[in-house]
């Protein structure tokens, strides 16, 4: 990625940053029992059963996620920010040509991705709505997947909803897409023959190995994963889960997986958009 | 699928040779390409039947199992990696799963045979089960390239696994 540079104080970014010390609810220890084994009170970050992989991380993750500037994945915020204001394509126009000013245009917009969309006839989601504004709109070329440009942007974009609840729909036109998401989730798959299901929904908070299995949630994507050394889509998780299980993964993008997304951020309604959040 | 107590005799499978089996992804083509001359040490995993819907009483290799390499087995996180989900009598490990029943003292719990069909196909007790099939091909969905066709581990390994797991006689050090 190009190389960026942490400017305190400067810009776009300290206000991004300023924005987010008051959106912050940082999960501070030891208060009561919440019942579900931990002394801790996850505030937002746990809704009813529904807990965000926030709550089953480490203390260093966490701390790394909620102090802006320990957090990596700012590096690619800035970027986002960068090319929110940057002119590309034929038709000469920047997002914020069209969108204004992100914190506002963007206030809520990632509590309902994916949505149904109506030209194509099924499910989009954050990605495939910026490289449709790229192609449609600003006549440019999409960003590839897992590129540090449509990171970037993605994490930008998100981030301005960060701390508002997830609120995706599955009614509707989007309806038989999230079955079929719904379906994805409790096949098995692959050599050792595992759905979704039997990591994180029926074990949460369990070892498995060295790995603490979480609840799956897709809140915090893109996430600065520790292993990958860098930010990395939902689409990337779910091709790494395939691959554990020894299943041949969908590629990025596709509908299995935009279906999949949409299930699986269903699952996590109510949860506070994170990005970009930190795992290990 | 065989739970309701019958006997069924699987297909074995097809002479894809050990190469393949020792954990070499991506080798699949160089396999197929020599389909004919399988070497004599790699002979096809025989079939094996379920008895009663519950036990596959005999063993699957002319060769004893060998508890050392089946301790191996259990450990290595390319082939039995059992230790993923496990709590095993096995302490130089650290991080011992915890989605699955501690294994202390399974082989007084288990006769060989029971064993046997709990890593060969623990899906036959329990069509629910998070535990993969160790020794099985059919009805698998979208396996990732280079895996196809074959089982997790040989039968050597699964006999090997079984004759370690059948030194476990003491339950006291389990955690749950
Ligand atoms: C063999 C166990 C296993 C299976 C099966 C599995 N996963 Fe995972 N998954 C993990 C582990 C381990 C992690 C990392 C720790 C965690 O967050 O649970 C993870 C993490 C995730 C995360 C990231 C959560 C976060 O907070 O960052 C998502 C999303 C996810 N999985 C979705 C899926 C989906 C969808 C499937 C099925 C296509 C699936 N997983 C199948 C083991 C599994
Ligand atoms: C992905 C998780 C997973 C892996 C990997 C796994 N198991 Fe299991 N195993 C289970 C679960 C869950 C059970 C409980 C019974 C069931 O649900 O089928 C079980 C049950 C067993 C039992 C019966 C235990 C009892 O007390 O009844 C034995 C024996 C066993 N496993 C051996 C192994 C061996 C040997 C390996 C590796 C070759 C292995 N398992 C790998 C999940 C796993």
């Amino acid at each position: 990625m190009t190389r960026m540079v942490k400017i305190p104080g400067g810009g776009r970014l300290s206000r991004l940053m300023a924005g987010l010390v008051i959106a912050a609810v940082p999960a501070t220890g030891a208060v009561a029992a919440d019942g579900d084994g931990t002394r801790i009170d996850w505030g937002p970050y746990k809704v009813g059963d529904v807990r965000s992989g926030y709550t089953y991380a480490g203390a260093q993750t966490r701390a790394m996620q909620d102090d802006d500037f320990q957090n990596p994945a700012f590096l690619w915020l800035e970027r986002g920010a960068e090319l929110w204001d940057t002119a590309e394509g034929a038709a000469g126009k920047a997002c914020a040509d069209c969108h204004g000013d992100a914190e506002e245009s963007m206030a809520d917009v990632a509590t309902h991705y994916p949505i149904y969309f109506e030209d194509w006839g099924k499910l989009m989601n954050i990605e495939q709505r910026i490289n449709w504004c790229r192609e449609t709109q600003m006549q440019a070329e999409p960003f590839e997947w897992e590129s540090d440009d449509l990171l970037g942007i993605t994490a930008f974009v998100k981030h301005q909803s960060k701390g508002l609840p997830v609120d995706v729909s599955v009614d509707g036109p989007a309806a038989p897409f999230f079955e079929k998401g719904k379906a994805f989730y409790e096949e098995r798959r692959g050599q050792l023959d595992m759905a979704c299901t039997h990591c994180h929904v029926d074990h949460p908070g369990d070892l498995i190995r060295a790995e603490t299995l979480s609840q799956g949630q897709a809140n915090g994507f893109p996430t600065y994963r520790l292993k990958w050394q860098t930010l990395g889509s939902l689409h990337r998780r779910f091709r790494g889960c395939n691959r554990n299980i020894r299943a041949e993964p969908f590629p990025y993008g596709s509908d299995e997986y935009t279906n999949l997304e949409l299930y699986v951020t269903w699952r996590g309604n109510g949860l506070p958009v994170e990005s970009p959040s930190v795992r290990k | 699928m065989h739970s309701n107590g019958r006997s069924k005799t699987r297909a074995g499978w097809p002479g894809l040779g050990l190469l393949a089996e020792l954990g070499l992804a991506g080798s699949g083509l160089t396999l197929v390409a020599v389909p004919a001359s399988v070497p004599a040490h790699a002979a096809a995993p025989p079939s094996y039947t379920v008895q009663g819907g519950y036990t596959i009483p005999e063993p699957l290799t002319d060769t004893p199992g060998d508890p050392a390499m089946g301790r191996n087995w259990v450990i290595n996180r390319k082939l039995g990696n059992c230790l993923s989900c496990h709590q095993m009598p096995i302490p130089e490990e650290q991080f011992h799963g915890e989605t699955a029943p501690a294994l202390y003292g399974v082989g007084d719990l288990y006769s060989a045979g029971e064993l046997r069909l709990r890593i060969v196909d623990p899906k036959v007790l329990n069509p629910q089960s998070m535990m993969p099939a160790f020794y099985k091909t059919e009805g698998l969905n979208r396996v990732l390239k280079g895996f196809e066709g074959r089982p997790i581990l040989t039968a050597q390994q699964v006999e090997d696994i079984i004759a370690y797991l059948m030194t476990l006689k003491d339950t006291s050090k389990a955690k749950n």
